[in-house]
């Protein structure tokens, strides 16, 4: 079982006869993800790795039944891509774009507003269903099937995690890298709201990092609603103030935004932190274990989540 | 990208923003002729990238000649918080009657612009948003811009005179509209004051561009200042290289910022202290790699290098031949770590094997080795 992607998934590649679309259109075709149509205005009636190529994404869905899309165009014609697919209909827009304005992502998240249709990104890795599809760019090799949820919003802090996960045979039901900017579509509540519905999920990883209060909206939202055992981790704890990490979203400005701040809240919510990316394996495994009753109280935050008053809670609600 | 305040100014100015006439000067004999211009007293304004410029010393009245070659000179060649002052603004003094706030920034959250207001002016609206956060008055902003029934309400809350509120009123519009015109990320008035006749005036100005917008505004993208970053940080722009100086021994090199902040992390939780933040991208050019290592061995506090690469779309062995390709083109006589995993990971450990070095897999492990490597070559 996963969340977003799966077996049924049909993807468009918009932007797929550049350097970036083409290379990981292969890279997706090898996983097994069925790519079933490839955009690029001007080029409609070629092929990249067999894949025919439409002048626009509405063709495309209209010929393929495409259900969604992944955009590699740069950064200065991906809110324009954007608008596209999400005036075709497709479901879910995956945009891998990095760089894109920040007014342009205002626009867009006006816009898509209360229109249905899900972004994930931009500047982000994409999203993984070990064993039944991989949209975007990670690396499918380091994932397997399973039940731990990754969260991130990071790329290959995702892929360290995900294989130290691996490695410990913790397999994963979906990996999704959220994206970096200051204005994504998908946010961690959304993510975690959906691996709380998958019953392929079990346990969830949530990787954050400095900047905005995106994490600390988690921390609430898991007190509040989300039952399943969650481990934190968060980046940039040595991060100076008032310095862009790399990513255009991960800056403390005016004091709020940092690491700490984030970890105390979810250390509040109950929630695990990993100190380090190597102890995240650890207590995912902790959290996964069936509890025995001895052992209950060494288990941080999970008496009081406990299914019975959780349901109680909902109820009042 | 942050301009400075005459810049900022600048720019309001043209946007129709009430602004204090000023000029730039970075030599004293400038600083005395605009001085004679605008008529004592004026005030001298270190023109530098960082807030608190008042305590620090960087901004003075004058009331005549001698006393403003005197500070001129003084700010002129001072450092604040390690930027040094190269340029001044003289600006004539104002006779201020009440000082506001005015910004505008983007709120993450809800995803749009927020401008807020406050009679709390002069001061840092973080601290007003602490202390006093009834004193703050918020308005989303959304396609419309500020609509003028709201930019009226906004003016209403700063000031009881309506002949001041009707002169607040366009100028908040205005610094909306400015905002996003030139894809700023943070537009701040701060004081806004009203002078003892009245006038309206943006005394402050601080704008912060969005660095990814720069490409459609080539005419603020030249406004940078080079003179008030580290030279490790233009050249890391110039080659492609995300690179933020710290203060630490322990330089890193990392693909991607996620796992570069948390490499620096895990060095300082094993006890040592990063150098920098750098993030070589997701491609694996081994040029990059090679300025990496230009940039971090013209650090000098930097004892050991880590190299901590994760192969995804980054191929291991492009990493592995930067490597070596550094090596033979610079004098590196600093220790390397190298943890490389994932993509031909494989034949990149044949790469460094043939030169005598070894990667480790594992990046604790990696990170308390060159920990100990750079202990070792204090």
């Amino acid at each position: 079982m996963s969340v977003l992607v799966g077996r049924g998934t049909k993807v468009v590649v918009q932007g797929i006869t550049g350097r970036d679309g083409s290379f990981h259109t292969r890279g997706m075709l090898d996983y097994g993800t069925k790519v079933v149509a490839g955009v690029t205005p001007g080029k409609g009636g070629e092929e990249v790795h067999s894949v025919p190529v439409f002048d626009s994404v509405e063709e495309a869905v209209a010929k393929t039944g495409a259900n969604c899309s992944v955009i590699y165009v740069p950064a200065a014609l991906a809110q324009d891509a954007i608008y596209e697919a999400v005036d075709s209909g497709i479901p879910l827009v995956v945009c891998i774009s990095e760089g894109i304005p920040v007014r342009d992502m205002v626009e867009v998240s006006a816009y898509m507003r209360g229109r249905g249709g899900r972004l994930v990104g931009p500047n982000c890795p994409g999203l993984i269903s070990p064993g039944s599809c991989k949209v975007g760019i990670m690396p499918g090799t380091i994932a397997k099937p399973g039940k731990v949820g990754v969260v991130s919003r990071s790329g290959t802090l995702t892929y360290e995690v995900v294989w130290q996960l691996t490695r410990a045979g913790l397999g994963q039901s979906t990996c999704i890298g959220i994206g970096g900017d200051p204005i994504v579509g998908t946010r961690f509540a959304d993510m975690l709201s959906l691996y709380e519905e998958d019953r392929g999920t079990e346990a969830i990883v949530l990787i954050g990092e400095i900047g905005g209060s995106d994490e600390e909206d988690a921390a609430t939202l898991i007190r509040r609603a989300i039952t399943k055992p969650v481990v934190a981790f968060i980046a940039g704890q040595t991060a100076p103030p008032g310095k862009r990490m790399g990513h255009a979203g991960a800056i403390v400005s005016g004091g709020s935004g940092t690491a700490q701040e984030k970890m105390a809240r979810f250390q509040e919510a109950g929630i695990p932190v990993a100190k380090t990316p190597s102890e995240i394996p650890g207590l995912i495994a902790a959290a996964l274990r069936p509890k025995r009753k001895s052992k209950l109280k060494l288990v941080r935050g999970k008496a009081k989540r406990s299914a019975p008053a959780k349901a109680s809670r909902r109820r009042r609600r | 990208m942050n301009l400075h305040e005459y810049q900022s100014k600048g720019l309001f100015r043209a946007a129709g923003i009430p602004v204090p006439p000023g000029e730039v000067a970075s030599r004293v004999e400038d600083a005395l002729q605009a001085a004679e211009r605008f008529g004592y007293p004026v005030v001298v304004k270190a023109q530098v990238l960082i807030g608190g410029r008042g305590k620090a010393g960087g901004i003075k009245v004058v009331r005549g000649g001698e006393d403003l070659s005197r500070e001129a000179g003084r700010i002129l060649g001072m450092e604040l918080r390690g930027l040094k002052v190269s340029r001044v603004l003289i600006t004539p003094s104002a006779d201020i009657a009440r000082e506001y706030y005015a910004g505008i920034v983007l709120d993450r959250r809800n995803e749009a612009p927020l401008l807020m207001v406050s009679p709390a002016g002069g001061i840092d609206i973080e601290e007003v948003a602490r202390a006093t956060p009834e004193k703050i008055l918020r308005i989303p902003i959304d396609a419309r811009g500020l609509p003028t029934y709201r930019a009226r309400a906004a003016a209403r809350f700063l000031d009881k005179d309506p002949a001041v509120q009707k002169r607040i009123a366009p100028i908040l519009i205005r610094l909306v509209h400015a905002y996003h015109v030139q894809d700023a990320t943070l537009a701040e008035i701060n004081p806004l004051v009203v002078t003892k006749t009245g006038e309206v005036l943006a005394l402050d100005a601080k704008i912060v561009i969005d660095d990814s917008a720069l490409d459609r505004h080539p005419d603020l993208a030249a406004m940078r200042d080079l003179s008030a970053e580290d030279p490790g940080e233009i050249e890391a722009r110039a080659r492609g290289l995300s690179y933020v100086k710290l203060d630490g021994t322990i330089g890193c090199v990392v693909n991607g910022a996620g796992l570069a902040m948390a490499t620096m992390d895990l060095i300082q939780f094993h006890g040592g202290k990063p150098a920098n933040f750098l993030d070589i991208g997701g491609s694996s050019n081994p040029d990059k790699v090679e300025a990496a290592m230009h940039i971090l061995t013209g650090d000098s506090r930097v004892r050991a290098v880590l190299f901590n690469i994760f192969g995804g779309i980054t191929r291991c062995d492009d990493v592995a031949r930067g490597l070596l390709l550094a090596l033979d083109r610079l004098k590196v006589r600093i220790p390397i770590v190298i943890r490389l995993t994932g993509t031909n990971e494989r034949e990149a450990r044949e790469i460094l094997g043939e030169r005598g070095l070894i990667a480790l897999s594992d990046m604790d492990e990696a990170v308390r080795a060159v920990i100990a490597r750079a202990a070792e070559a204090a």
